[in-house]
Formats: C-alpha cells, structure tokens, sequence
C-alpha cells in the first residue's frame, strides 16, 4: 500500500535567535562606483597581464588568477576600515592585494620572483603579505587561513582593538575540518570574524555538487550557530552591502557571520589547469550575463559617466599594469645571501 | 574472612599519596561505588570508590597520613556475618595484617595485581632522580638553590613571564578549570583570568591554528599539547603556517608561538600515546625545538622560548613532571636557547643525550665509573639549533662518542649527531660512534615488552664498553 503523502501541519520554521538583515545593494555615489570600477579593471588587467608573463616563462609555479571574482575582493575590502582590521586569504591573492591598494610592481615582482617583490621573491604568487595593510597572505594550505584567520580575530578580541578579521576562502576550503574547529571555537568566543566562502563553483576541477553534501554553504554554520547570507558576487555592490550587514552584525559582538559569494572563475583553476571539467559554453554565458566590471561600467553610463571617461580609465590602467610588468621582469634577483635571511628572527 | 582495602595507584606513575579524608567510618555499611576516601596524588585529589560491599571492620590508616605507599593495607572490610571490629582473619600464608596507624607495612601485604610492575618507563622514571653534576657556571656563586618538581618549573616559568607581558596567554585542553590535564597549568586560571587561560574543544587543529593566527597578528600564545602525539593532528599549523611564513613573506609575518607539552613514552599508554617527535620538528628551518631533562633548564628555557620571536616547539615529558630538582631562586632565570650542558665532566668517553635519556646517561655514567670508566655526560637541552660545537669539543678531549635517545634510532637525533661528527670530528674519533636508542617497534602494552622495547642504563653501559674496548 502506498505510504500517504506527509501533510505540512507545522507552520514554517521561526527563527529561534536573532539573525541578521537581509543585506541591500550598497547606495554607491558616482565616485564611488567609478573607485570600485577601477579597482576591479585594475585586478583584470593584472591578470591578464600575470597569465601572460606565466606563459611567457617569467612566472613559475603554480599561478591562480582572479578573473571574474573581482567584484568579491573590491566589495568587500572597501566596506573594511583600513587602520584597524585584517585580512586573510589563500593563495588566490592577488586580486586581495590589489584591492588594498597595494602597489602592483611589488606584486607583480613577487610573481617573477624578484627582489623587489613584497616577500623579496621568496613566496611567490600565493605566499603574498602586507603587515603594514593588515593583510596576513597569501596561504598555500587549503582551509589553513581560516583557523588563522579566527586567530587573528582572537587578537582583535583580546586586545580590544575594535577591529574585525575576515577570512577568505573558497568552496573548496569550505569543506575542510579545521573551517568547523574554527566556526566552533568563534561562536563558542564570539570572536569578531566574518567567514568569506568564496564559491566559484569548482574546487580546482571537482565542482560543488560532487564534492558538497550541502552545497548552500552560507548554512554551513548553521549548526554552529553561526548565521549565513548569500550574495551575488558577481554584483560589486551588493557585496559591498553584505559586508555593511556583517561589520555591523561582528561589530556589536555578535560573533562571527558567513558570507557566502556566488562567483565564478574564468580561467582554470591554475594556470597549468585545462579546465576540461566545464564546458566552454558555460564559460561564455556568464561571461556574457554575469560579468561583474561590465555590470558596473553599465550602471556607471546610467550614471552618466561618458564612454572617454571609462576609455581614459582603460588606458591609464593598461599603462599601470604594463609598467608593473616591465618592472617585474626587468628587476634583479634576489642575492644569492638572502637565501639563509629570514628563517629565523633572532640569532641564537 | 575480612578483604583488605589497599592503597590504590591512581596514576601510571603514582609511588604514594595523600589520605586526605575518610568518608566512611568503621561500622558502615558500604556497597560498590561508594566512595570511601579523598587521595591525593601529586596531580589531583581522585575519590577512591569501593568495589567490595560489607561492613568497614578496621581503618588502618588515620586521615591526613602523607606518603602512603601503593598497596598498603588502609582498611578492612566485613563480610556479612563478621564481627565489626574483630580483628581481620588471617589471610591463609598468615601473614600478619597491617596494625594502625602507621603506613610502612607494604613489603608484606601487597597482592600481585598491585606489585610495582618492572617497565621500561619505571627505569626511565628512576633515573630521572640524577641530578647534574656540574653547577651551571653562569650562575654567580652562591645563588640559592630550592627544590622543585618540574610541573611547577614550567607553571612558574609560564606565571612570570604571564606577569612581566600582557600579549603572553595560554591555551588547549583543561588548562583552565581542570588546572591542567598534568596540571602543569595550575592555578594560573585564578592568577590571570579566563581572558589569558583559555581552555578549548578538543580540536588540535583548529586552537593550534588560531593560536599561530594570534601570533600573526601580535599575540605571544602558548600552546598546550595534552601530549605531543596529539599534535599531529595539527602539524600543519606548527610546520606550514609557523615555522615558514616568516621566510615566505621576506621576514614581514612574525610568529611568536610556544607549543608546549609532554612528549615521549609515558608509561604503559601503548603505541599511539608513546612517541618522541624531537627528531621530526628538529628537521625543520624555521622552528626552535627545546627538551629539557631537568627541572632549573626547564623554567629557564621555558622562559626563553615564551621570549624568543620565533616559534617554539617545546617537548616535555611526562614522566618528569613529578620529578624534583634543585632551581636557582632568582628573580629571573632565563637560560640561552640553543646551549648544550655538561651534566657530568669526564674524559673516557662522551655520552649525548637530552630529555630524560640525561637520567639514563647519569645513572650509566655512574655505573661506569664503579668499573674505572670516567664518562662525561651531555644535555642537549635545544634540538634546533643544535650545539654541536659542545659536542665535537668534548669528543676532542674523549675521543669516544655514544649518544642516548629515548625514541627511534632511525632518522633520529642520534643519527644527525653522528653524521656531524663524522663530518666535523672525524680525526678526533677513536671508535665507530654508537646510537643507543628504542628498538624500531611501536611501543608494546605489555610491561616486558615495553621494558624490552624502550632504551635503558645497562645498554647504555654496554656501547660505552664497546666503543672504550673494555
């Protein structure tokens, strides 16, 4: 006999402690969308640049490049206050850094491995930090800069520094043990941290579907109880918005927050990576609907900003990336001393 | 017939205790479970629950009696139909029942199941009663010495550098509350707040992981491993995020972590609870790893590494913890990391050894001096960097080298001072430089295999004669 059909008597689940608002598009003024704008044309065109240099034999190792996340990084960093709180991410990080406003020569010379790259070309393309712009890398180990990153919120804790650390990491990350550790021991603390999972689909080629029992990662605190929001990141200014809602959620100790941003990644996961896992039709279609800088260049001409403004903008961010990467390929190596500097601090 | 209640152990290492209190007096009537007394041991104060149900016939043993030997008969208890306060029937080799109050009478009661089981880790305990031979040179003359036990060296070490800075903060498994799984941290919870004495989850990975995060960002965590074998859980954190991020940023990203905690064979915890992981985290660039034997190089050290900007991987053991040793009572004895010590001078041959291997080394070099071997003995102290210098400098004066691990020969600390010998020393050397070390097993359960298993003083004696010829 068949089973009857379960009837719904409950009414819908009540939330059962407080939750955040839904975020809404940031109100961005024409300035303020056009610095977004820049931001973000600045990270696709360093991109381009690296991917190009890589294949050019100048950059080695492994390379993972931002294009098509940059509204993420943009959005966000710019709801942070840059004097008192931190970043970390993992070894996609140098649309973070640019971000930051970091110069792109010490970045890109990094990528050569030059001496005047920011590690003194020591790291390489994911071992990237700025101490002095509170970002802390640049990780190699999936999944290591989110329990990192709640140490660094445990500091702004423990200080009473007022700041916030914010943990980039990806949908592949999300599904590392140490990421639950770490939402345990943050909500157990209250610890003022807001958890990125930036999800673009695919962890190098596995994509979320194969590899997540709940792919709607913003409920993965759920059981923590920690609260989650979803966010267009393709759209700059809604993740500008969604990162007002979480400062203002963390910043009045109620512990930390899940942002999870749809993205997507244009290029392989690497640089060496095919990307035989998707088809190239999806590719182009988010290309084509979804891109996050000419989503903000039509909201800009709606703004009235004129084509030659964005044209000037256009050439004046090429000669910017070119220069960086003149630079990084023309400056010298480090000296064969600095290989023994740096492995300790103190001389024993 | 009456049964005998005895003394229990009430931990691998525990000798005697404390009778702190009786809940029952004699004439009650108890049943399994009860709990009959307060013990305290040099850890904790345990309950001692009955097992056997009757009628408390005698109490042997007065509350507040200190140093009560494991296995001393401490109460009797009747069986239904028994008299109370009849005297205990005999037992039936007539063995004389122990009388009130006093506590000396164990040689005879003692049951097989409460023998003082002979185990490998009971001859690495033993020795650890030597103390060094050698006064410390730098300490001025006639700095007062006060005898300690090492858990409290550590405790202290950690209080005073708590107080003298305010980013230094102690974290991991029951060192709040509970005062310490080994109670190592004891009492700093009430010193310094639960804001600087954290007690986490059990997840090693994570709280090793914001502990580095912390010190990134400009914290001085300590780390408290329940033991080091848990620590794997977390390796990434000490190798990949703490020990190289300073290289990797060009000397931008500081980390100023200690983690510390007992390392090593305990006693009979079998395999996976028994391991020295001092030749692993020695391997690395970028970390500092330290191992003290006694009780005055642990504070002194311990306050060192909490200083150092470096992480510091920091490998007690266990076994030690209750081990007194003389400290110098000075406002602040902070030793040089990466300093080998003489325990013991000599000129026959050179024995190496550090952690509690120094214990064996001490106990052998005694041993060999009965039969005219003149040994110096030598503490390592730090694992990275290694003093090798002190090593090759006393293998000048010697000519003969043996060096004591208590771990795995195989890739093994033992192994690297070797090599520099070989390297550095060779012209010095008169004899093949011998390992005296664990034999290549996982450490066995069961007491003789465990005692087979682990390195002691008679193997020890035996290279020295192989490697002097004798």
């Amino acid at each position: 006999m068949a089973k009857a059909p379960a009837t719904r008597t409950a009414e819908p689940p009540v939330p059962n402690r407080e939750r955040p608002n839904e975020p809404t598009p940031y109100q961005a003024s024409k300035d303020e969308l056009l610095a977004l704008y820049k931001q973000m044309l600045l990270i696709r065109r360093f991109e381009e640049k690296a991917g190009q240099l890589y294949g050019l034999g100048f950059i080695g190792g492994f390379c993972h490049l931002y294009i098509g996340q940059e509204a993420v990084a943009v959005g966000l960093q710019s709801a942070l206050d840059g004097e008192k709180d931190s970043v970390i991410t993992g070894y996609r990080d140098h649309g973070h850094m640019l971000a930051y406003g970091i110069d792109p020569k010490v970045i890109m010379a990094e990528l050569t491995g030059r001496a005047a790259g920011i590690s003194k070309g020591k790291g390489g393309s994911m071992h990237m930090f700025s101490t002095e712009k509170k970002f802390y890398g640049g990780h190699g180990i999936v999944g290591a800069q989110v329990s990192l990153g709640t140490g660094l919120a445990f500091k702004h804790k423990y200080s009473g520094d007022g700041g916030v650390a914010m943990a980039y990491f990806g949908d592949g990350a999300a599904n590392q043990g140490q990421v639950y550790e770490s939402f345990n021991m943050a909500e157990l603390w209250k610890l003022p941290i807001i958890y990125v999972i930036e999800n673009n689909q695919y962890a190098m080629g596995t994509s979320v579907n194969r590899s997540s029992s709940e792919d709607q990662l913003y409920k993965r605190g759920e059981s923590f109880r920690i609260p989650g929001i979803q966010v267009d990141g393709m759209d700059v200014l809604a993740c500008r918005g969604a990162a007002e809602e979480a400062l203002a959620w963390v910043r009045a100790g109620k512990g930390p927050i899940i942002l999870e941003m749809k993205t997507y990644r244009y290029r392989g996961h690497s640089m060496s990576d095919p990307a035989k896992y998707r088809s190239r039709e999806e590719v182009q279609a988010v290309r084509d609907k979804s891109d996050p800088i000419e989503h903000a260049k039509k909201l800009l001409e709606e703004l009235g900003v004129q084509e030659d403004e964005l044209k000037t903008v256009e050439q004046a961010i090429r000669k910017q990336v070119n220069e960086a990467a003149d630079f990084a390929e023309q400056t010298p190596e480090p000296d064969a001393a600095e290989l023994y500097t740096d492995v300790l601090v103190e001389r024993y | 017939m009456a049964i005998e209640i005895k003394m229990p152990a009430l931990s691998p290492t525990m000798e005697e205790g404390t009778l702190a209190k009786w809940l029952i007096k004699e004439g009650d009537t108890v049943k399994s479970g009860d709990i009959m007394a307060e013990i305290e041991t040099d850890k904790a104060t345990m309950e001692f629950e009955a097992v056997d149900e009757g009628t408390v016939g005698k109490i042997l043993v007065a509350e507040g009696t200190e140093g009560v030997k494991v296995g001393t008969v401490i109460a009797t208890l009747l069986a239904e139909g028994e008299e109370a306060g009849a005297e205990p029937a005999p037992a039936a080799n007539e063995q004389p029942a122990a009388s009130a109050p006093k506590a000396e009478s164990t040689e005879t009661g003692a049951s097989p199941a409460q023998e003082k089981v002979e185990t490998g880790a009971r001859q690495l305990f033993e020795a650890a009663k030597h103390d060094s031979e050698v006064a410390d040179p730098a300490l001025p003359e006639g700095t007062e010495m006060v005898r300690i036990t090492l858990r409290e060296a550590l405790r202290d070490a950690m209080a005073e550098e708590m107080r003298a800075d305010d980013r230094v903060f102690v974290m991991g498994e029951e060192v709040a509350q509970y005062q310490g799984a080994y109670k190592v941290t004891q009492g700093l919870l009430d010193e310094f707040g639960e804001r600087r004495v954290i007690d986490t989850p059990i997840t090693e990975y994570g709280f090793a992981g914001i502990g580095t995060g912390a010190a990134m960002g400009g914290l001085k965590p300590i780390v408290e491993f329940m033991t080091f074998n848990f620590a794997m859980q977390a390796i990434d954190h000490i190798i990949n995020s703490a020990a190289k991020t300073n290289y990797m940023s060009g000397g931008q990203m500081r980390c100023p972590i200690v983690f510390r905690g007992p390392n090593g064979a305990a006693s009979r915890v079998a395999a996976q609870h028994s391991q020295n992981y001092g030749p692993w985290y020695a391997s690395v660039p970028g970390l500092i790893v330290i191992a003290p034997y006694d009780a005055a190089d642990a504070k002194g050290l311990l306050k060192a590494a909490i200083r150092s900007e470096d992480p510091v991987v920091f490998l007690e053991n266990e076994l030690l913890y209750g081990r007194s040793f003389d400290v110098p009572k000075l406002d602040d004895y902070v030793l040089p990391i990466g300093k080998a010590r003489t325990m013991r001078a000599g000129k026959d041959v050179t024995i190496v050894s550090y952690s509690i291997g120094v214990g064996l080394a001490l106990e052998a070099a005694e041993t060999l001096a009965a039969e005219g071997i003149d040994a110096e003995v030598i503490d390592l102290r730090t694992l990275r960097p290694l003093d090798t210098a002190a090593v090759l400098k006393s293998v000048k004066k010697t000519n003969r080298l043996v060096v004591v691990e208590e771990g795995w020969a195989t890739c093994s600390i033992a192994s690297e001072i070797s090599a520099v010998v070989m390297e550095q020393g060779f012209d010095d050397l008169d004899a093949p430089v011998l390992r005296v070390a664990n034999e290549d097993v996982p450490l066995p359960y069961a007491a003789n295999l465990e005692k087979l298993a682990l390195v002691n003083a008679d193997k020890i004696v035996a290279a020295v004669k192989k490697v002097t010829y004798r």
